[in-house]
């Protein structure tokens, strides 16, 4: 009976764990809820959009359909990805629309209990902070959480 | 309430609406099967029904009234004439009208309404007069409240004895009704009693528990009128053996007092079925029985069966339109989707089947090579799913030329032709407006009153031509009139007068005749009911190459005027010129391309600081370069003097200047709507057979964006004006 108890407990102690894939935007590390995440795809290039502000890279094709790719570091206000064999794009769903996030290179899947989940201590820098949900630590790293719905806030106008 | 089921019932009505303007129009044309009329009467009271169970007020009271009519029309109490069908032509287009409001929540024309409630209550006798209709809650099919409109019941309603027989088919319990209900509906409206005949119930080993085999002898003593009372069968019609008798026929009343006496002397009935209290199991409760009973059908209540309702339940099996399949278009538009990427995957794998270092690939090839044919049987069997004959909308237009004949003193009439052509059921719908304007136009301005027609020696009645076909690849629409044509002096004087053409202006046939679709062209001379209701033939121009067709008019003095419309198959697929700007590949919609051609450096003409103007055969068109338009830098130089001249909406044209013309092809439109918003300059995407994604470009705001071709318009523009 014990035994059971225990057992039980322990798998609602792993349930609120919460899985995350981390990734590397201009060197610093970010992760997002692996339940956000469509899919993962290698770096293809995209067809520029005219008039486009430097963070939206252009659209590419996602099995038929057309899907407008950001460039995360761009996003964050730090310099523009630089084109790599590693690059990868993070296909998201937003406001129920797919968009692809371009990222330096995926790292790994990691589990958060949400109670190691860290609030953003306030630093002079009002983009990213309103980008960030929060931060947690793993193996010595700090691991930004993307806050998606203020990244990519509903459809862009994207106007010259 | 809103929701899918309400969706459901307006979709249904579309359906229902057309299937009666079919019969409609059929009896039009002299059909005389009464299965026609019983159609038309089956689709009005099915638009009843379910806007009964919506609260839908005045389309019930309005269907309810059509429907009456109909019903005596049905029973042989009254002819069919040609005023009684003019009559229910514009009721139906009420009918149609009352269903747009409910479903747009749009306003009707009240005192049009009454007019034709008046007009309809002409043909309704006297005691069909009651428009107590009750409506019908969706789960039971019980009746819910009163309505409240009208039961002008007669002065002192004396109480009657109806004696109905019931007995459910089995399809009755399939449809989820349940006699209890109704039995409860009756009782409701005076003295009931009921009384199960389970003569036909088979023994327990030989019973079918899917059949249904009990039947119910009703007297009902009640004030309400017949029609109230056979409104409470009104949901289970042709799904039951009904017949209902009144007091006035002796038999019956001899009948019925027989049943009471049977009631009260035949206390053995089976505990499962008692019905005392007016309620029965809709279900046998015995163990079911594979053996089915060798036909214990037909009932005796078949000969019985002499009211009018009982045959329909015949009616509703017979014919019937093909079975079709209800599917929401974002469903459809998914498979092509996928579709079309099948297709550019076949073309990459293929290509990389040749880049393979291998010698021998021709059995992977011949594979290829089937599989190809393949994808392009399923992508055409994909598109002929959005395809949609013409003919519903054709014969809406049928009603536009009577009404606009009706109102303008005219007699025309409306001969369709290729109605079964097929077109993108997208197409169709925004066909709609177009189409009205020009046949309205054609009946207004086209057609000579009757006297002058006789006249000219015309017939008197006028004949406007619709039709359609396929014609390499695009629709073609014609509306052709046999009226006076184009009068080209006025249509020239008017376009003078409102400043369209300088006043020395020489233009062929052809060019006056445009001069109607240009903004702001009218030559009605008194603002008509009809046409003249502020727009004019520049919106059916906007209309139609919205959807990336083109209108021509041509017309002979005298003889007529025809307008045709081409249009493409679907708007999923378009024709684009495939083109290359700073080294992106880019597609411009055929339709809007006039030519291309090669320049020499010597047709560049400067014009003050940096307009440049292209000569062509000694006309200057401003030059527009897409790529700096479109604020796009170029890596490698460009091809010197590759350009499109493009006509814009307004008839300005200009020559986009780009790097290279690759070839022609056809597109899938991918709309950039929700993705990116709105770009300037790009109307949509498509994706090449390389599964790149390639811009739609839009030539009327990449010349917008142009500072050259802008400027210049706006100076060519000022000097018009002056």
């Amino acid at each position: 009976m014990q035994a059971e108890a225990k057992h039980t407990d322990q798998e609602v102690k792993h349930a609120e764990h919460s899985e995350f894939v981390s990734f590397t935007v201009a060197g610093q590390a970010f992760c997002l809820k692996i339940t956000q995440i469509r899919e993962i795809r290698r770096w293809s290039p995209v067809t520029i959009l005219p008039h486009a502000p430097a963070d939206v890279l252009g659209v590419m094709n996602l099995r038929g359909a057309v899907i407008p790719i950001y460039d995360l570091s761009a996003r964050f206000g730090l310099q523009q990805t630089e084109a790599s064999e590693r690059n990868v794009v993070i296909v998201v769903s937003v406001h129920g629309k797919p968009v692809g996030l371009l990222a330096e290179s995926v790292s790994e899947i990691i589990s958060i209990n949400p109670d190691d989940i860290q609030d953003t201590p306030p630093v002079d820098s009002r983009n990213t902070m309103e980008y960030i949900q929060g931060i947690i630590s793993h193996d010595d790293t700090m691991v930004r959480i993307i806050n998606l719905d203020a990244v990519i806030s509903a459809p862009e106008q994207v106007m010259p | 309430m809103s929701g899918s089921i309400q969706d459901t019932f307006f979709e249904e009505c579309e359906e229902l609406l057309e299937a009666t303007d079919e019969g409609l129009t059929a009896i039009e044309g002299g059909d005389h099967d009464p299965e026609t009329v019983n159609a038309i009467f089956r689709a009005v009271h099915s638009i009843k029904g379910g806007a009964g169970a919506f609260g839908l007020d005045d389309l019930v009271a309005f269907a309810h009234r059509f429907e009456t009519v109909f019903d005596e029309v049905r029973a042989g109490r009254m002819e069919l004439d040609g005023k009684l069908i003019q009559l229910l032509l514009r009721s139906s287009d009420q009918l149609s009208a009352l269903v747009e409001a409910a479903r747009d929540g749009g306003e009707i024309d009240e005192a049009h309404n009454d007019t034709l409630l008046a007009a309809l209550d002409e043909y309704i006798p006297e005691e069909e007069e009651d428009l107590t209709f009750e409506p019908m809650g969706l789960g039971a099919p019980a009746p819910v409240a009163d309505l409240g409109i009208a039961p002008e019941a007669p002065a002192e309603p004396q109480e009657e004895t109806y004696r109905i027989r019931f007995q459910p088919l089995k399809e009755m319990y399939g449809t989820g009704n349940e006699p209890f209900f109704l039995f409860q509906a009756l009782k409701d409206m005076g003295d009931l009693t009921v009384k199960l005949d389970e003569n036909e119930l088979p023994g327990f080993d030989t019973m079918d528990m899917s059949e249904s085999y009990l039947a119910w002898d009703i007297t009902l003593v009640t004030k309400d009128s017949r029609s109230i009372v056979e409104a409470v069968f009104e949901f289970v019609e042709g799904l039951c053996e009904l017949s209902i008798d009144g007091e006035g026929d002796a038999e019956a009343e001899a009948n019925a007092l027989a049943a009471l006496d049977a009631m009260f002397s035949a206390p053995d009935a089976p505990p499962a079925a008692d019905t005392a209290e007016g309620g029965a199991p809709a279900v046998p409760f015995e163990p079911p029985v594979p053996a089915p009973e060798p036909e214990a059908k037909p009932a005796p209540a078949e000969e019985k069966a002499s009211a009018p309702k009982a045959e329909s339940g015949k009616q509703e099996q017979r014919g019937g339109p093909k079975p079709t399949l209800r599917v929401e278009l974002e469903r459809v538009d998914r498979l092509i989707n996928a579709v079309g990427e099948l297709i550019i995957n076949h073309s990459m794998l293929a290509q990389q089947i040749a880049n393979l270092d291998v010698s021998d690939t021709r059995d992977v090839e011949t594979e290829l090579e089937g599989f190809k044919n393949l994808a392009r049987d399923i992508q055409e069997g994909v598109m002929a799913i959005r395809a949609q004959p013409v003919k519903p909308l054709f014969q809406r237009m049928a009603r536009i030329v009577r009404e606009a004949s009706a109102a303008t003193g005219k007699t025309c009439k409306l001969v369709n032709e290729g109605e079964n052509t097929e077109v993108d059921k997208t197409v169709i719908e925004r066909l709609s407006d177009p189409l009205t304007h020009i046949l309205r136009n054609a009946v207004d301005h086209g057609v000579e009153k009757p006297e002058d027609r006789e006249a000219a020696g015309k017939s008197k009645v006028g004949e406007i031509r619709l039709s359609a076909s396929h014609r390499s690849g695009s629709v073609c629409i014609e509306i052709k009139d046999d009226g006076a044509g184009v009068n080209r002096p006025r249509v020239k004087q008017i376009a003078i007068e409102k400043g369209l053409i300088p006043e020395n202006a020489e233009l062929t046939d052809g060019e006056i005749d445009n001069l109607l679709f240009a903004p702001g062209f009218s030559t009605a001379k008194e603002v008509s009911n009809l046409s003249g209701r502020g727009v004019g033939m520049d919106v059916v121009k906007n209309a139609v190459t919205g959807l990336g067709g083109r209108i021509n008019i041509s017309s002979t003095p005298g003889k007529g005027s025809t307008f045709t419309i081409i249009l493409p198959l679907t708007l999923a697929v378009m024709d684009g010129m495939v083109v290359s700007v700073a080294d992106q590949t880019m597609v411009v919609p055929i339709t809007s391309i006039v030519e291309t051609m090669r320049g020499s450096d010597d047709m560049i003409n400067s014009l003050g600081a940096d307009g440049t103007l292209l000569s062509i055969r000694g006309n200057f068109v401003p030059i527009c370069d897409v790529a700096g338009s479109l604020g796009l830098y170029r890596e490698s130089d460009r091809q010197a003097g590759v350009y499109l001249l493009v006509e814009t909406e307004t008839g300005q044209r200009c020559a986009l200047a780009v790097d290279d013309i690759h070839d022609q092809r056809q597109v899938v439109i991918k709309s950039l709507d929700g993705v990116c918003g709105e770009i300037a300059g790009v109307a949509a995407a498509t994706i090449l057979g390389d599964g790149k994604i390639a811009m739609i470009l839009d030539p009327e705001s990449i010349i917008a964006a142009s500072p050259t071709a802008a400027a210049f318009d706006t100076e060519r523009r000022m000097s018009n004006a002056s």
